[in-house]
């Protein structure tokens, strides 16, 4: 115990002054959250700002109820100027202009540019008109239209950024910790040298185990308490904590994957391109950052034997949509069960020195 | 008194290098024995072997009357092992690595503190490891091989890259450590360290052991003749042989412009003739050393 011990402190120490390490496995996919999370800020629902030219009698016999609910989708901005107007929603400023004619019809005047913006301002125009023509005939709608999205109301980027990066950034580091550390351990004679003193060779591969979970939930920590600050408004559901034993079994799996790199690479340079061949594709093929909703169906495919999409996946459940143990514990079991395979692997090829 | 390390008919192949050939080793408890060879002797495998680090093809050895192989949980607390090439961790401190060490031994950080001073590295002991001279990182192997107050010592080329004074301040605490009755198995390139700090002396070559001897017995065998060196000039190298011709003195004479050697086996009336001729200036004897065993023995020339 000992032994584990004050390796595990080595590691720790010796981790925490390399800076290059401490940049890479936990400020580096941060600053991909940062940047994600404030470019596609808002993305998915983007606000109008209608100008009103002269009197508007629907906007203006608007109840407090109903102007509030229009604010939600629309600021309204009182715009006399009727050219200056005009010249706002053309370069884009902003994204409409209402006028009423003399005859009582309502004229919108819109600019193409952002074809996203033209057809949502039409569409808002457009349903406000008709409720309110519908208002006034005091009949019961014969037909209703009820439409939602597919990805329920609370997908924003952010909530599936963060699981994303997360499961990124936990695959690199463990990837990374693992393969390395065995290199370097034995091109520097360091495995050879434990190999002289009375421990037994779990505590030696325990101790950088441990360090890289611990890593793991610090990684995690940071990347929740970042994300949840409110100008990234992530929302954690119910039961978010089960992402930590989710991250703690993800965190094993890639380390397998790097001991296998780790036991077959013989430099650093080797093992550095080697890990990074393995985890980079496997976080775009994931879907870790970008949505594979639009993706085509034999990557779809592929991503699904892919222990980081299964991850990332699990950890969206449990931290955005209310999932819980049922989404968790079949996505744990794969990954140990992937840990123990390649872990097997990884033993086999192990060697003790370079001849 | 039971030997501290009894090896027999040790061999070990690399491909198509057979690095241990035959070798035969019996180091008594509380010896200072030295391996000397050149490079590629097989010394650094050969103590491999001895530490439990490798398997031999052939051949058996007990050290401190255990197998060294498999890896002998019961032996490994009670060697040191100082390797050719110092293993330390990436990013610690000297004191982090003996203190990592020591606890690996189940010592706690006091002893190590007082093992870091004892090899003189009290100064440096919040400096990297990366970052000590070659001659600190030395003392810092030693130091974690001593960590743990072992029995049995393997040194394997301490002192390689040492200033003269830094070797002799490590020669000092080798002799020390030894003088505690502790076994002292140490390979070396120098002759003069060998000459110095060890009881016997195994010279060994391609694989193999071609004597193992206390150095003054290896010199004092070797029966090799004492040269006489003075100043060019006085005497000329003819001049000097046709005396010696004439006396009956056996001799070999050579002049190179500086020096004048005359190489003899009866020395005494070398130097009355030599007297005589006041050729006297710069006068140096010197007996046969290890340089010449090795010579002898490899039938190479001794290159450091
Ligand atoms: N791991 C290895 N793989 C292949 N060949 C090796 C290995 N280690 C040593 N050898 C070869 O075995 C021979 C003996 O090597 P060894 O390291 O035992 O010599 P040495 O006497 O310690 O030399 P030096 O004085 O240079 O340290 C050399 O020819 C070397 O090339
Ligand atoms: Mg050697």
């Amino acid at each position: 115990m000992t032994a584990f011990r004050s390796l595990a402190r080595a590691q720790l120490l010796g981790w925490s002054r390399d800076r290059a390490a401490v940049f890479f496995t936990v400020l580096f996919p941060l600053l991909f959250l940062l940047l994600f999370g404030s470019l596609f800020k808002g993305a998915s629902a983007p606000h109008i700002t209608l100008l009103q030219n002269g009197p508007v009698v629907l906007f203006d016999s608007m109840t407090p109820d109903q102007r509030a609910q229009l604010n939600e989708e629309v600021t309204l901005v009182r715009d006399d100027d009727q050219a200056d107007a005009l010249e706002k929603v053309r370069n884009g400023d902003d994204d409409g202009l209402v006028s009423q004619g003399p005859d009582g019809r309502l004229v919108l005047r819109y600019s193409v540019a952002d074809a996203t913006r033209a057809a949502t301002v039409q569409g808002v125009v457009n349903g406000i008109v008709q409720q309110a023509n519908q208002d006034a005939s005091h009949a019961p709608p014969t037909y209703v239209l009820q439409a939602s999205q597919v990805e329920d109301l609370s997908t924003k980027p952010i909530q599936y950024l963060t699981p994303g990066l997360l499961g990124w950034a936990i695959a690199t580091s463990g990837t990374f910790t693992a393969a390395l550390t065995l290199v370097v351990w034995r091109k520097k004679f360091i495995l050879r040298r434990l190999r002289l003193a009375p421990v037994r060779l779990p505590a030696v591969v325990a101790a950088p185990v441990a360090v890289t979970l611990l890593v793991a939930l610090l990684q995690t920590a940071v990347f929740l308490g970042v994300a949840t600050l409110p100008y990234y408004g992530l929302k954690l559901t119910g039961q978010w904590w089960i992402a930590l034993p989710l991250v703690l079994s993800g965190s094993l799996a890639f380390m397998s994957i790097g001991l296998l790199v780790g036991s077959w690479a013989k430099t650093e340079q080797t093992a550095t391109a080697a890990a990074q061949l393995i985890v980079l594709p496997m976080a775009f093929l994931s879907g870790s950052f970008f949505p594979l909703d639009s993706a085509p169906g034999w990557l779809k495919t592929i991503s699904t034997v892919l222990p980081l999409h299964h991850l990332s996946t699990a950890m969206q459940n449990v931290l955005t949509r209310g999932g819980g143990w049922g989404d968790a514990l079949p996505t744990i079991g794969g990954l140990l069960l992937f840990t123990a395979v390649l872990t097997l692997l990884a033993v086999r090829l192990f060697r003790w020195d370079d001849a | 008194m039971t030997a501290a390390i009894a090896a027999e008919g040790l061999r070990k192949r690399y491909g198509d290098v057979q690095a241990v050939d035959g070798v035969d080793l019996e180091v008594k408890s509380g010896e200072f024995f030295g391996v000397l060879g050149p490079n590629g002797a097989g010394k650094t495998t050969t103590l491999e072997i001895l530490e439990g680090l490798r398997k031999p093809d052939e051949g058996s050895a007990r050290v401190l009357g255990l197998s060294p192989w498999p890896r002998n949980s019961a032996l490994l607390p009670r060697i040191g092992v100082q390797l050719q090439a110092s293993a330390f961790f990436e990013r610690l401190t000297a004191r982090e690595q003996i203190v990592t060490f020591g606890s690996l031994y189940g010592v706690g950080a006091a002893r190590a503190d007082a093992m870091l001073a004892r090899v003189g590295l009290a100064d440096s002991a919040g400096t990297a490891a990366e970052k000590l001279s070659g001659g600190q990182g030395q003392r810092l192997a030693i130091a974690c091989a001593l960590v743990h107050d072992p029995e049995l010592l393997f040194l394997d080329e301490p002192t390689t890259g040492l200033d003269p004074q830094a070797r002799r301040n490590l020669w000092d605490l080798l002799r020390e450590i030894n003088a505690e009755g502790r076994t002292v198995v140490l390979t070396t390139h120098y002759l003069d360290e060998a000459e110095i700090l060890c009881d016997r002396v195994a010279v060994m070559d391609h694989g193999r052991i071609l004597k193992t001897d206390p150095p003054a017995t290896l010199v004092r065998e070797l029966d090799a003749p004492t040269r006489l060196t003075v100043e060019s000039g006085r005497l000329t190298a003819d001049r000097a042989r046709e005396l010696l011709a004439g006396s009956g003195t056996r001799a070999d004479v050579a002049d190179d412009g500086v020096t004048l050697t005359i190489a003899t086996r009866t020395p005494a009336p070398v130097l009355a003739l030599l007297a005589e001729q006041d050729a006297l200036r710069g006068l140096e004897v010197r007996g046969a050393t290890l340089e010449d065993v090795f010579l002898q023995l490899t039938g190479r020339e001794y290159r450091a």
